[in-house]
């Protein structure tokens, strides 16, 4: 779960961090009634869930309400890397004398927290590891034994940070942490930390990742979920519980498991075709997971054909057969389907189909038969 | 002979009293597994189908001289239930339950090196561990294995592993033992744990690995191939056309920043040289060629 930056500042407020005031605003009117209140100069920053706002114009420095409401109107709406700017965060201007970098995240290989803190920050952290990568200081936490305020504080004295910065950095370097663990965050990062002119350490930005795994534990992550970036067919597959990732092809692709899902994905495009989506329905494949995946991939315009991929384990043939027949009757679908079926029990469950096969409903024998044919149906429909 | 698990092993399921764990309790046991107890501290005393539930790991260890445990508790009590098997004396710990946080998961990892090193945990977020004909502890279909050998699998999905064995089967290949490692960022056992246990075990004398985007285990196992082992491996990495930033179902499956995507983790593995399928089935073809040549 990505967080907005103003979602990500008001996250790290409650860790005592601290953050510029701000209001969001989801117009023009309410941009320049949030700046008359907080009093300018102001920024007006572009809130997607994406990087690169300053390079495309979503950042802009407003030192009268009059600048505000001609930013206001220019960056609402506007296009930035495939996102398009529906809210405003206004905040309070802050004198800047030097930029850093600060973040923690999970390091897979090392299987610890890896906190990561830079003299160069404001520019893309991938870009200092690569130039400059003595540049960062870097430690490794041990989620058993946590963070100490001694190895904060060698971890920051790493850093090379003017001498007058050290001691407000490690501050936010423990509150920093804090967030991350209390807040089962994936990713925590202040960029760019500053150090103003009157020598306070202050966090101008905020990229916060929750897990979405740990929801259970945090009731409040539910409104965080409700501003996640999903376009109209991940919407209606996350409300029916569905993992499901759009893409831009035109074939649709229905599998049982997320390692079947990618690997039809996959198959897909090695035959020529473009997947319209993942869509993993998880272990059993029954009638009303079923269903619900068709609806999904039917109400998708672009989708030509749909490819239904199952391999029964536990879930035998038979039952799996069964809940395909059910769910077609249950929906219309407009596109030809390519079934796959194997595994446990395949011949049953194929003996079952067989019956209900007709132009709209092909079966194939193997993964890659059925890719074929599901692209070069895909393929006859576009033509 | 196989990895891990076998004929003699006797397994505690942590949850058989829950449906998911009685249903796949049952089905374990019925394949010939030695399921010896289950736990839950309000049920203690009770059995869930002649099989006897204990308060805890360490009662139904020290009543049944279990030695493997399989956690089929809600995404919530795992840490605990974890820690309780290592507690318990339990030496070999496979967590099935999925949507683990992934702190959790760091947590309890560092933990149970720090105080209970000969502990192994499988999983979370895994299908289990089936050595066929002797022991299966998870939710695979045992039927669609092929006991014997000379083959090893190792996988981080689970329908890819079933793919793998069932294809395996198909082409009348026996296996030593199919370890699903789970598609979580802090998988409890690794590629490596694996692959050193099956260039260990003297039955097995090819290794099938299948891997998916996301991370760097994929790379560090080619890097192990190519210095620590003798035996053929044959691979298939899922995901070659996943977009960058977006999570495919497994929560470790993510390609960020460029890293651990499919191409990178295929090229690593044909550098040790691995033979390295483009899809399940020619990855099982792959593995035919091999063992035909053994």
């Amino acid at each position: 779960m990505d967080l907005f930056e103003y979602q990500g500042k008001q996250f790290f407020k409650q860790f005592g961090m601290p953050v510029s005031d701000g209001e969001v605003a989801f117009t023009v009117q309410e941009a320049v009634d949030a700046a008359e209140r907080l009093g300018t100069p102001v920024m007006v920053k572009a809130q997607v869930h994406t990087g690169g706002r300053g390079k495309a114009g979503g950042v802009k420095f407003a030192a009268s309400v009059e600048d505000v409401q001609e930013h206001a109107n220019n960056i609402l709406g506007l296009d930035i890397n495939g996102h398009i700017v529906q809210r405003l965060w206004i905040e309070k201007a802050s004198d800047i004398s030097e930029e850093y970098y600060a973040s923690f995240t999970l390091d897979r290989s090392a299987k610890q927290h890896l906190g990561m803190l830079s003299a160069e920050g404001g520019v893309e952290i991938e870009t200092v590891a690569a130039e400059n990568p003595d540049a960062i200081s870097k430690i490794h936490v041990d989620p058993a034994v946590g963070l100490t305020r001694e190895a904060a504080q060698a971890w920051v004295d790493g850093a090379n940070l003017n001498p007058v910065a050290v001691e407000g950095a490690v501050d936010i370097a423990m509150q920093l942490y804090d967030a991350y663990v209390q807040g089962d965050a994936d990713l925590v990062e202040i960029n760019p930390l500053i150090l103003t002119p009157d020598n306070r350490v202050h966090v101008l930005d905020a990229k916060v990742t929750l897990d979405s795994n740990s929801v259970f534990r945090h009731e409040d992550y539910a409104e965080f979920d409700e501003t996640q970036p999903r376009d109209e067919r991940e919407e209606a597959a996350h409300e029916k519980g569905l993992q499901y990732v759009g893409l831009e092809g035109s074939v649709g692709v229905i599998a049982n498991g997320a390692g079947l899902a990618m690997s039809t994905v996959d198959v897909v495009n090695q035959v020529g075709g473009k997947p319209a989506n993942f869509l993993d329905i998880g272990g059993g494949a029954n009638a009303d997971v079923m269903a619900g995946a068709l609806e999904v991939i039917n109400n998708d315009p672009e989708v030509k054909s749909i490819f239904i991929n199952i391999f029964g384990g536990i879930t035998r043939g038979e039952e799996v057969a069964n809940g395909i027949i059910e769910a077609l009757n249950r929906v219309d679908i407009d596109a030809p389907i390519v079934i796959r079926l194997d595994g446990t029990n395949a011949d049953e469950g194929r003996e079952i189909l067989q019956p209900a096969l007709n132009d709209k409903l092909m079966m194939e024998p193997t993964m890659l038969d059925a890719a074929k044919k599901v692209v070069e149906l895909a393929k006859g429909a576009e033509a | 002979m196989s990895i891990f698990v076998d004929s003699n092993t006797k397994v505690i399921y942590q949850g058989l009293t829950g449906s998911q764990g009685r249903y796949y309790g049952l089905l374990n046991r019925d394949y010939g597994t030695q399921v010896v107890g289950g736990t839950n501290p309000k049920k203690a005393g009770e059995d869930v189908d002649g099989i006897p539930i204990f308060a805890n790991c360490a009662e139904a260890v020290e009543a049944t001289g279990a030695t493997a445990s399989c956690i089929f508790i809600p995404a919530a009590g795992v840490y605990s239930a974890v820690m309780d098997a290592a507690a318990g004396g339990i030496k070999f710990i496979v967590c099935i339950t999925e949507g683990v946080p992934a702190h959790d998961e760091a947590t309890f990892y560092n933990e149970l090196r720090a105080q209970y090193p000969d502990v192994q945990l499988l999983g979370p977020n895994c299908p289990g561990i089936i050595s066929p004909g002797q022991c299966n502890i998870g939710i695979t279909a045992g039927h669609i294995a092929k006991a014997g050998g000379p083959v090893g699998i190792v996988s981080r999905s689970g329908t890819l592993t079933y793919q793998a064995l069932y294809e395996l089967q198909q082409k009348d290949i026996g296996v030593t033992t199919c370890v699903g490692i789970g598609g979580d960022p802090v998988p409890g056992t690794s590629f490596i744990d694996c692959l050193a246990a099956f260039e260990a075990d003297p039955d097995t004398q090819a290794v099938m690995m299948i891997g998916e985007i996301g991370g760097s285990a994929e790379e560090e196992a080619a890097d192990f191939i190519k210095n620590h082992m003798t035996k053929p491996v044959s691979s298939y990495i899922a995901g070659v056309t996943a977009p960058p930033g977006k999570k495919m179902g497994h929560a470790g499956a993510i390609v960020s920043g460029g890293k651990g995507t499919a191409d990178a983790k295929m090229e690593a593995l044909r550098d040790a040289g691995v033979k390295v399928g483009l899809n399940p089935t020619e990855a099982g073809e792959l593995m035919a060629e091999i063992v035909a040549s053994l």
